[in-house]
């Protein structure tokens, strides 16, 4: 095995088609609890604010949303297509998180969902606020059983292998449930959505208060979401610290990658901010670190040892043979910071958002709005770059010391993929624009007014204006 | 029966549950383009599949899902083999759910009219392929005593016995969307599904007949189960025909209903013992017994369908019927779909 332009082309497909199912993710985790929340309010108050907010984050929400389960349809088809050793290699452990979150996620989501969205005039107000919380439910569970499955490639437990075989059989569903690993990324998982969500709304906000429009429920928008963003970045912080000591004791290497580590340190091991890599030489021409840092964030005490990926290349050779058990340190290194700096600078400018516009003030200077809003991909390059770190920083393997990522493609025509790939380029770079265009065009738009009464509902008595 | 049989078994009954829901789904889809006069009335047709038709496509999922976690070598060897035809069924499966949902989100009749026609393009590409691909699997694919896939991937697909499946497929969404239609909609969209369903059924029963026939005695071992589900796959498609000659579209859609588990259970028994058979060499076959996962693994699957299972089935049927009244050119005025 080991056709490298197959390779190639099978890891390049499943990149791109899975960072670009992660464009939707994150807001759909982050903005259902939020339109959730914001239905839930108006049931209880019955403010008429409340119930325009609803329905223009709604909406939002459901252009995204329809993105992100068809594109997610599509990764479960190439686990077969492209990886099938892979889903014959795993196919025991793995199958058992992708039938929970067939079972108990999708068919949750995508049924409360449509009576959330059909069901406003045929089901009592209660229950059909349920719904939405029912779809959230859905959409949390779902993250939770593929990152289950994830985090067992990354770290796998809960099995043994069998002698006739070689693979591994899957001999402890607890252990695969709830592993440390497991739960720590998933918390990492849904908070990236919280922030992506919360900056999202802070920017749409942004966008209508610039213009001074919908003043009163934009000006509440804006203060929820950066109440959720911060919450929820602080929380990222400690996820991040906690995943960050996880990783370095399961996978050391791609904490020795992320962090340009080439020999080992400690105690008091320095964390570099900046380096020049030279991967061919397995060594950095030039750096700029901080005395002790790495210590105390790899292993929480400043006397920790952290080991380098040379000597975790040598402990490699030992135990699997020959071979380049390296990934590309370059990419780690830039990918982690990246991921760090784009998730944490929207809870950032938030801060100093919230300082400018204390007491209900809104300030004049065009900066201000601009940064406000065009902040709003920086959450979602934070999201990718942390894939990018934590998939290529494990490689050669595509299931933790088991499996080699080279080992696992299908056996198929690289011809295959030289139509695949084209195919989905066009197909998903069209339906970009296309969704671009829509949220866009929705975003303007903002809240609905008052002549646009809800099917089922009587339109307001006379326009009540928040402002 | 053991843990594989059952999960065979399940493997087939999740697969009807997708046809048999997504089926209308499909119909509707290629009904709401060239039998709607009107956006009004493409709009009041898609509206009555609105809160379904996505909940319906996770029975997809989840078929694929159970394929993947009870049989990972049917799987592996399956889909790779498949990759071509599987490439086309995704393309179709995102632009036909983008297409719904995007259809209604800007006024205007180009930007509608493009989308009601990748909605039906797509409907009618996906009943088609997923008869094409089933009856495929019947028919068996060139894989050699190793298990590796040794044909071209399109072609390999394709035989006049699959095609047959696929052409069936198809009819049966048509006929199964109309009946749904009649019985979901009112004015004149009902009444022009009420007469189209009739005709559908008529060509549907005629293709099933055909397909139920080659199937038992191409494939089958000669015996009375197999003979049955041939029959009773006939019999649902004939008791369908009358209901809808005399406006019963209820009763023809459960006998719709009838039909494709009998279609789904007839290829079954006719794979059974094997899961995917070698056109090149019957020891090649890949079977039940050897595709299947470990004893813990079943174990932990099968009670997570124990319980999902029933669930799932329990909240879409309150949502049928939550949803159960006929939808009018002005409800779907007032829809999400407007």
């Amino acid at each position: 095995m080991g056709d490298g332009l197959l390779v190639d082309l099978s890891r390049l497909q499943f990149a791109t088609t899975t960072l670009y199912h992660y464009l939707f993710v994150p807001l759909t985790l982050g903005l259902a609890p939020y339109v959730a929340l914001l239905e839930t309010l108006h049931w209880r108050t019955g403010k008429d604010s409340y119930r325009r907010l609803a329905r223009f984050f709604g909406s939002l929400l459901i252009i995204n949303f329809a993105m992100g389960i068809v594109t997610g349809i599509v990764q479960e088809f190439q686990f077969g297509m492209n990886w099938s050793v892979f889903s014959r290699f795993v196919g025991d452990v793995f199958g058992a998180p992708l039938a929970m979150e067939g079972l108990f996620a999708f068919f949750l989501e995508s049924t409360f969902l449509g009576l959330w969205l059909f069901g406003r005039d045929r089901l009592p107000r209660g229950v059909h606020v349920a719904c939405i919380w029912i779809f959230t439910l859905g959409t949390w569970l779902s993250a939770y059983f593929i990152i289950v499955a994830n985090s067992w490639m990354q770290h796998p437990v809960g099995y043994a292998i069998d002698p006739l075989t070689g693979y591994p059989v899957l001999n402890d569903i607890g252990a695969v449930l709830f592993q440390p690993f497991a739960l720590w990324a998933y918390a990492h998982t849904v908070l990236g959505g919280l922030v992506a969500a919360s900056v999202f709304v802070f920017a749409v906000a942004a966008y209508h208060l610039k213009r001074r429009q919908h003043v009163g429920e934009m000006r509440w928008a804006w203060r929820t979401a950066i109440a959720m963003g911060l919450i929820a970045a602080t929380g990222q912080m400690i996820v991040g610290d906690v995943l960050g000591v996880i990783v370095t004791d399961v996978q050391p290497m791609k904490i020795a990658a992320g962090e340009a580590l080439w020999e080992t340190e400690g105690p008091c091991a320095s964390l570099g901010i900046v380096a020049i890599i030279d991967q061919e030489a397995r060594e950095n021409t030039w750096e700029l670190s901080i005395p002790c840092l790495l210590s105390i964030v790899a292993t929480n005490s400043v006397d920790g040892v952290v080991v380098g990926a040379n000597e975790l290349q040598e402990q490699y050779e030992e135990q699997f043979g020959p071979g380049n058990y390296t990934p590309n340190v370059w990419i780690a290194f830039y990918a982690f910071r990246l991921m760090m700096g784009f998730g944490l600078i929207g809870a950032a400018w938030m801060l100093v958002a919230w300082w400018r516009t204390r007491k209900g003030r809104l300030p004049e200077g065009r900066v201000f709005w601009a940064i406000s809003i065009w902040i709003v991909f920086t959450p979602w390059l934070g999201n990718m770059f942390g894939w990018i770190f934590t998939e290529n920083a494990r490689q050669p393997w595509v299931v933790y010391d088991m499996l080699l990522t080279r080992d696992a493609v299908s056996q198929i025509s690289p011809t295959f993929l030289l139509i695949s790939l084209p195919v989905f380029f066009l197909l998903y770079g069209a339906f970009a624009i296309v969704e671009f265009i829509l949220l866009r065009r929705y975003v303007i738009k903002g809240p609905p007014t008052d002549d646009e009464p809800m099917a089922g509902q009587p339109a307001p008595p006379r326009p009540a204006q928040v402002a | 029966m053991g843990l594989p049989e059952l999960w065979f078994v399940i493997v087939a009954v999740l697969w009807t549950g997708f046809f048999f829901l997504e089926g209308f789904d499909f119909g509707v889809g290629m009904l709401a383009r060239t039998l709607g006069s009107d956006e009004a009335e493409r709009a009041q047709m898609l509206t009555a599949i609105g809160p379904v038709w996505d909940a319906d496509e996770v029975w997809l999922v989840t078929g694929g899902i159970a394929i993947f976690a009870a049989f990972p070598a049917w799987y592996a060897a399956l889909f790779p083999a498949a990759y071509l035809p599987l490439l086309l069924v995704i393309v179709a499966i995102v632009v036909r759910a983008v297409a719904i949902e995007y259809r209604s989100k800007r006024p205007g009749p180009a930007w509608r009219s493009r989308w009601d026609t990748a909605v039906a393009v797509a409907s009618l590409l996906l009943a088609f392929l997923f008869g094409v691909f089933w009856a495929g699997i019947v028919h068996g694919i060139p894989i050699d005593a190793s298990g590796q896939f040794v044909g071209r991937s399109l072609l390999s697909f394709i035989n006049p016995y699959s095609v047959l499946g696929g052409l069936t497929l198809l009819a049966f969404s048509l006929a199964h969307g109309a009946t749904f239609l009649a019985l979901k909609t009112a004015g004149s969209v009902q009444r022009k599904n009420e007469a189209w369903a009739t005709r559908f059924d008529f060509v549907a029963g005629a293709l099933m007949t055909a397909f139920a026939a080659w199937t038992y005695w191409s494939y089958s071992r000669d015996d009375a189960i197999a003979l049955g589900v041939g029959i009773l796959a006939v019999a649902g498609m004939l008791v369908a025909l009358i209901a809808n000659l005399r406006t019963r579209p209820l009763l023809a859609f459960w006998a719709h209903g009838v039909a494709i588990a009998a279609f789904v259970a007839s290829m079954f028994i006719a794979l059974y013992p094997n899961v995917l058979p070698s056109t090149l060499d019957p020891e090649a076959s890949l079977t039940v017994a050897g595709a299947a996962a470990s004893p813990y693994s079943l174990g932990v699957i099968t009670v997570v369908a124990a319980i999902g299972l029933p669930m799932v089935i329990a909240y879409q049927a309150w949502s049928f019927w939550v949803f159960r009244k006929r939808i009018t050119v002005e409800d779907a005025q007032r829809s999400h779909y407007a």
